[in-house]
């Protein structure tokens, strides 16, 4: 089976993920959908005496891969904004960067009507 | 790294989401464009049009509501998921959108919409033999000679992988260091096939995704029988990548952010089986005596 840790820190890691989430919107996430559906689970989940339940390992499973889901998609987005979310230079940032600067035509340029 | 590079070039055309070419608003007065035309910003994408978003229970499964306006898929279909975790996973998707929609973020509702709207109108069989038609070329199974570390990086984390499906399925896979790859024996196929086949549509679409992802049947089987964690897959998908980025360093806008992307897709893909898989009831046990 594979190795997931122990389900706590994956129920940690998926309030951080959902305290993220709604940073940005202000509301706090004890009232989202997805809290209250992740706190049933899991509290459902926990009230069963057998010590190896299938049912148990499948939702800790399905929790980690969502956790999975939610922290990549964040560090993906994070990445892009840094790294790919500029678009392109203008001419005149263009010209900058070797230390050029675009001429001041007020008469404009010869070949404008 | 020129690699990656390349296949960088390649992705990021599609995630920038943009047309090639220079001039993109103004076909407007011929001769003289404006000046500010010139600076290619990438198009707005949509604004987020709503505050907030909501599960509701029809008749063929839940819905979701954007304000008071129900989703719909790209052809307009009423967006209905059979599962409630599904649905609230959609859900957060749509309500972690901030200023504008990034759909290439919203891989569940992706998976969701192509199941609904089936736009390249495959049927059960014709995914079953896409997913399928990796075995030949699977990543786990195809192996290189040298560098020495690498072949024995590859033997010591594919082959318990390889062996572990072998068991669980009672079929020989193997490996195979050859350009031809490794020789699937047909029984082999048919008893794969016939595992697939016990999935419902969605899910085939689910796995069928994850395979093209991960480019490996194994890994994906592996996944879906929990016997490995989306990171392990992962990891395992891209081992001689890692064996490189260990040897020659890490490049944070290519390897990084294909890692993540590639994680957030199987991790994706791999919920969407689950959640379309699973059918939950909760028994409640007799009290003793």
């Amino acid at each position: 089976m594979a190795a997931l840790g122990p389900p706590l820190r994956t129920w940690r890691g998926l309030l951080r993920e959902l305290r993220y989430l709604n940073a940005a919107t202000g509301r706090p996430y004890r009232h989202t959908a997805a809290y209250r559906y992740l706190v049933k689970a899991f509290r459902a989940h926990r009230v069963t005496s057998e010590k190896l339940c299938r049912a148990q390992h499948e939702l800790h499973f399905q929790a980690a891969t969502y956790l999975c889901l939610l922290r990549s998609i964040r560090e993906h987005v994070a990445l892009h904004q840094e790294f790919h979310g500029k678009g392109e230079r203008s001419v005149e940032e263009s010209a900058g960067l070797v230390g050029l600067k675009l001429p001041q035509q007020p008469g404009g340029k010869g070949w404008e009507p | 790294m020129w690699r990656s590079c390349l296949r960088l070039r390649g992705g990021g055309r599609h995630l920038l989401n943009c047309p090639r070419g220079g001039l993109t608003a103004s076909r407007g007065p011929g001769p003289k464009p404006p000046a500010h035309a010139r600076a290619y910003a990438p198009p707005a994408e949509r604004k987020r049009f709503y505050q907030n978003v909501s599960i509701t229970q029809g008749e063929a499964g839940f819905e979701i509501n954007l304000d008071h306006r129900k989703l719909r898929t790209p052809q307009a279909k009423l967006f209905t998921v059979p599962s409630e975790a599904l649905a609230v996973a959609v859900a957060t998707e749509w309500d972690s959108q901030q200023d504008t929609i990034k759909t290439y973020t919203m891989h569940l509702t992706t998976l969701c919409n192509t199941s609904l709207d089936n736009p390249t109108q495959r049927d059960k069989d014709q995914l079953i033999w896409a997913a399928a038609k990796f075995l030949d070329t699977d990543t786990v199974c195809c192996r290189v000679e040298e560098p020495e570390t690498l072949v024995e990086l590859q033997r010591n984390e594919w082959d318990p992988v390889i062996g572990w499906a072998e068991r669980r399925y009672g079929v020989k896979i193997g490996s195979s260091t050859s350009i031809m790859g490794p020789s699937i024996p047909a029984r082999t196929r048919e008893v794969l096939v016939s595992h697939l086949a016990s999935y419902n549509t969605w899910a085939l679409q689910g796995i069928e995704f994850v395979v093209s992802q991960l480019k490996s049947m194994v890994l994906t089987l592996g996944l879906i029988d929990l016997h490995l964690t989306v990171e392990q897959a992962v990891l395992l998908s891209r081992l001689e990548e890692a064996f490189q980025i260990q040897k020659w360093g890490n490049v944070e806008w290519a390897h990084d952010y294909e890692l993540q992307d590639l994680r957030a897709r199987t991790a994706a893909g791999a919920l969407f089986v689950h959640l379309c898989s699973e059918s939950s009831a909760v028994k409640h046990k007799l009290p003793q005596g």
